[in-house]
């Protein structure tokens, strides 16, 4: 079973969750941080660095030999990553989503499909957790093809843990709809309560079945369980609000460090999912 | 020469527009028949990226010789370069004003972008 924790807005304890879950655990399970922009779960993990790898992109090369400026590449992409001129044809990798559409289109074979490296991912372990974290160069702007290098490493089989990237973007869509069940973590603020509306109507829309949980609860009734009632959403856990959270975390320490009391309900969670599923 | 001004209306009088992407619309001002034509640059103003690119090829549609703007981005700037097309960037007066700086050799031609890209 693949599980993406996710939230629309960013900082509401995603990676928190994520390491204390797969910790929690017994037995097997792999954890992949898909947060490739700032990826920061080996803060927590403290793995062992096994191996590293590097992720290409495919990008249009022309020969202008060959080229005859029919504009035919131009008229299929979207992007204008590629831009037919009257005697040139121009390329601009960095908005290329590599559909590969130009390279086939081209009626005189100028166009050839050539690797650009666009992040790294690296590969350990610590204890039973596999870890696996991708991280998109500096300058890059187009995450999801390391986000799915990424998501190709999950268990076949056993328990994959997903640290999302935050938002309800393309990098977020890209994590989620590879899962098959997703935790939305959010805080009881309302800037958490919107933002998560957001990501539950994305991940309606995925058709991904889902569970809420908050973090930094301050009561048992908040403006997020109000939410979760009003819309059917199981709500699956609520961390308290804790000092020592915040002191654990600024340390590189798991959240059950400190709440050693929360582990049998973090166990449970990939139960709950797949009962929603 | 044809030349094409950014701006949101449509004669000599109208202020040049300072954006090349998201410019509305360009003025395009023939100086051998002084015709003025409109050019619609409304394609790109939903595009999330590439509208300095869709904006050069769209004004590239009229073979024009030059571009007269406020700020270009460096991907415009490349797909105006590689057509031939001479950008003069950093105007700040009328259309017309403009154009007949141009004319009195007033304008420089620019050699870089003046702007970094969105996307960096």
């Amino acid at each position: 079973m693949k599980i993406a924790i996710a939230s629309g807005k960013g900082g509401t304890g995603k990676t928190t969750l994520s390491c204390a879950m797969a910790f929690a655990i017994d037995g097997p399970v792999r954890l992949l941080d898909c947060d490739v922009e700032e990826p920061n779960s080996h803060f927590f993990v403290h793995p062992a660095i096994e191996s590293a790898e590097e992720v290409y992109s495919l990008v249009p090369e022309v020969d202008p030999e060959k080229c005859t400026n029919c504009g035919a590449c131009g008229r299929v992409c979207r992007f204008s990553a590629i831009v037919p001129l009257v005697k040139k044809t121009l390329v601009f990798s960095e908005l290329c989503h590599s559909c590969g559409g130009c390279a086939r289109i081209c009626p005189s074979g100028a166009i050839t499909e050539v690797r650009k490296r666009i992040g790294t991912i690296e590969t350990g372990r610590r204890d039973h957790v596999e870890f696996i974290s991708g991280q998109l160069d500096v300058g890059q702007a187009m995450s999801p093809p390391v986000i799915r290098a990424v998501l190709n490493r999950a268990s076949e089989d056993g328990l994959t843990i997903v640290d999302s990237p935050p938002g309800t973007a393309c990098p977020f869509v890209t994590a989620v709809k590879g899962c098959d069940a997703v935790i939305l973590v959010t805080e009881p603020t309302p800037f958490g309560r919107h933002d998560l509306g957001l990501a539950v109507e994305t991940v309606r829309e995925l058709g991904v079945p889902f569970g809420v949980v908050v973090n930094r609860s301050t009561a048992e009734e908040n403006l997020i369980s109000e939410y979760c009632r009003k819309e059917n959403i199981p709500l699956l856990l609520q961390i308290p609000e804790d000092r020592r959270v915040a002191q654990a975390y600024s340390r590189g320490r798991l959240l059950t460090d400190v709440m050693p009391e929360l582990r049998d309900a973090l166990r449970s969670l990939p139960q709950q999912l797949e009962e929603l599923a | 020469m044809k030349i094409a001004v950014t701006t949101s209306g449509d004669h000599l009088d109208a202020p040049v527009d300072p954006r090349f992407g998201r410019a509305p619309q360009f003025l395009i001002f023939d100086t051998e028949t002084e015709v003025i034509g409109i050019k619609k640059n409304t394609q790109n103003l939903n595009a999330a990226q590439g509208a300095g690119i869709q904006s050069a090829m769209n004004v590239c549609e009229e073979s024009v010789d030059c571009v007269i703007t406020g700020n270009c981005g460096p991907k415009a700037y490349a797909t105006l370069s590689a057509a031939n097309v001479s950008v003069y960037i950093g105007v700040d007066c009328t259309v017309g004003e403009a154009i007949e700086k141009l004319k009195r050799g007033e304008l420089e031609v620019s050699q870089e972008a003046n702007v970094e890209g969105h996307w960096a």
